[in-house]
């Protein structure tokens, strides 16, 4: 099963209420996936900084003092944020690999859960309704987003294995389904330097996906390239900084529905996810085409 | 006329409403507002009903209908009418994939597009559709009328048995064992039938392609063992 969620908003006022939007599409996707849920979403980016959200099992004790760590070999522009289980630490975007390797060497419980300069990502295990309060992210505010409900298949049920999956910057995937040739692929993409922080398949099509990009893609071709390259059965919504696309492999058994309306660019696992958002009943609904590429970018 | 709006009741005090009916009860038109995608609306029907649904339902909507007449005035997800036995379905909207799954009885109208594997195993079961079908459809389906008045997607009729499918457009490629068959007299007055009672008056049968098994995978070939 699982479930999948995602906006992408094209009318700004409705900014402050992404995090409202994508949590109630969120909760209702709870009975297709109720291990473990998360959410990432893109906002407030500043010009020159870069965020490192990060997640802690011992929070109270890994973000006390981290701020004035990070500030003894940094400088003074840093900031860390906690959230719960979760912390987000703004530096700029020169000190973005000072930072990373300062986190690896003397905090290595802290584990990343994304970096880039708009993504944030929240992940637990546990109902979405209790990680959606336990971060309010109900009361976040974005341009665009996408949500999971996890039920394993794959691999344990843990924090890391959790969706969304991070693997470039900014850069995010979900994913429905399950691939078959994931361990081969994973081989593969670490011999090309891609590093992985679980056994989970989906993380193996997030890295492909990164991978691909780095190669010069862009999402829609990189996405073009997944048909080919992953076997398995696949609903995937993927998020970049300006961007959300979905693709769905050729046999197209995992469910997927999609509104338009002039406002936003919605997804749903099923239509339920979507019957609460404005203006519905006026919206273009549709299923996505099986192997067909869908993606939208913000100019 | 029994009302039930989905936004107070739940979906077991509908269900449990319609199953409590004797199978002789009916006549009466029931009214279901406020679905908003549920999952189950009245499946397991076994009264002559009329049920008036109004906004679009989830999965399995009608599943295993005896008698009833039942109409969405919305869409359907994935699985509508699956197993029908008798009565018939009429979706306003599109469906998801497998509409009509296993059905073995009545009739199922969709008025906009139907997705993948429609009609896949269906065992007797008439299936009209106005738009377009997605990949798979008809899928080793046993028995029945599959209709399009649009196109089909890949793969139509794959391992197909008995049933009889008839294509208005295009079909973008047949399954295996699928292939073309010449529309006889007796097919066009069959289809005829389905079409007027299906509400279809602007459409002639003449217009249809007729496509059904070629019989070949009905016994196992020697020359074929390779394959396995």
């Amino acid at each position: 099963m699982c479930g999948i969620v995602g906006l992408f908003l094209k009318d700004r006022e409705l900014e402050p209420q992404l995090g409202r939007m994508l949590s109630e599409m969120l909760v209702i996707m709870t009975d297709r996936g109720p291990d473990s849920a998360g959410m990432a979403i893109y906002g407030d980016a500043a010009d020159g900084k870069v965020k490192i959200t990060v997640q802690s099992a011992d929070p109270e004790t890994d973000f006390a003092g981290l701020e004035d760590s990070l500030k003894a070999v940094l400088g003074d522009d840093v900031s860390v944020a906690p959230n719960n289980t979760h912390a987000v630490i703004t530096v700029d975007e020169a000190a973005m690999e000072a930072a990373r390797n300062l986190l690896a060497e003397n905090h290595p419980t802290l584990r990343i859960m994304s970096v880039g300069e708009a993504i944030e990502i929240y992940k637990e295990a546990g109902l979405p309704a209790s990680v959606v309060q336990r971060f309010g992210l109900s009361g976040m505010s974005g341009t665009h987003g996408v949500g999971h409900t996890r039920m394993a298949t794959e691999s344990a049920v843990t924090t890391m294995g959790a969706h969304p999956f991070s693997t470039g910057a900014d850069q995010c995937l979900v994913h429905n389904g399950s691939l078959s040739n994931h361990n081969n692929l994973r081989r593969e993409l670490a011999r090309d330097g891609m590093h992985f922080e679980t056994e989970n398949d989906s993380e193996v099509a997030a890295a492909y996906l990164t991978a691909e990009m780095k190669k010069g893609k862009n999402l829609g071709a990189a996405l073009e390239s997944a048909l080919s390259d992953l076997d398995g059965f696949f609903t995937f919504v993927v998020g970049t900084k300006n961007g959300f696309g979905v693709v769905r492999d050729a046999i197209a058994c995992k469910p997927a529905v999609m509104a338009e309306t002039d406002r936003y660019v919605a997804f749903g696992s099923e239509y339920r996810a979507l019957a609460g958002l404005p203006g519905i009943e006026e919206a273009r609904v549709w299923e996505p085409e099986p192997a067909t590429v869908y993606f939208w970018e913000h100019q | 006329m029994p009302t039930i709006d989905l936004e107070t009741a739940s979906l077991r005090d509908l269900n449990q409403a319609l199953h409590s009916l004797g199978r002789d009860e009916g006549g009466e038109l029931w009214e279901i507002l406020n679905p908003r995608g549920s999952h189950a609306v009245a499946v397991g029907v076994d009264a002559p009903l009329e049920i008036s649904v109004h906004g679009s339902v989830g999965y399995y909507c009608g599943g295993m209908n005896q008698q009833a007449s039942i109409t969405v005035h919305g869409s359907a997800g994935p699985g509508v009418a699956e197993n029908m036995m008798s009565g018939s379905v009429v979706i306003k909207g599109n469906a998801s994939q497998y509409a009509g799954a296993t059905s073995r009885g009545g009739l199922l109208v969709i008025e906009g597009n139907a997705s993948s594997r429609c009609g896949i195993s269906m065992k007797g079961a008439d299936i009209v559709v106005k738009g377009d079908i997605g990949h798979m459809s008809a899928f080793m389906a046993q028995s029945g009328n599959l209709v399009v008045l649009g196109d089909a997607g890949d793969a139509l009729g794959d391992s197909l048995y008995e049933a009889r499918l008839f294509v208005r457009g295009s079909v973008k490629s047949l399954g295996a064992d699928c292939i073309e068959k010449e529309m006889r007299p007796e097919h066009i007055e069959l289809l005829g039938n389905l079409l007027s009672k299906a509400g279809v008056t602007d459409v002639k049968p003449e217009e249809f392609t007729r496509y059904g098994s070629a019989r070949k995978l009905y016994n196992f070939d020697v020359d074929n063992a390779d394959a396995y």
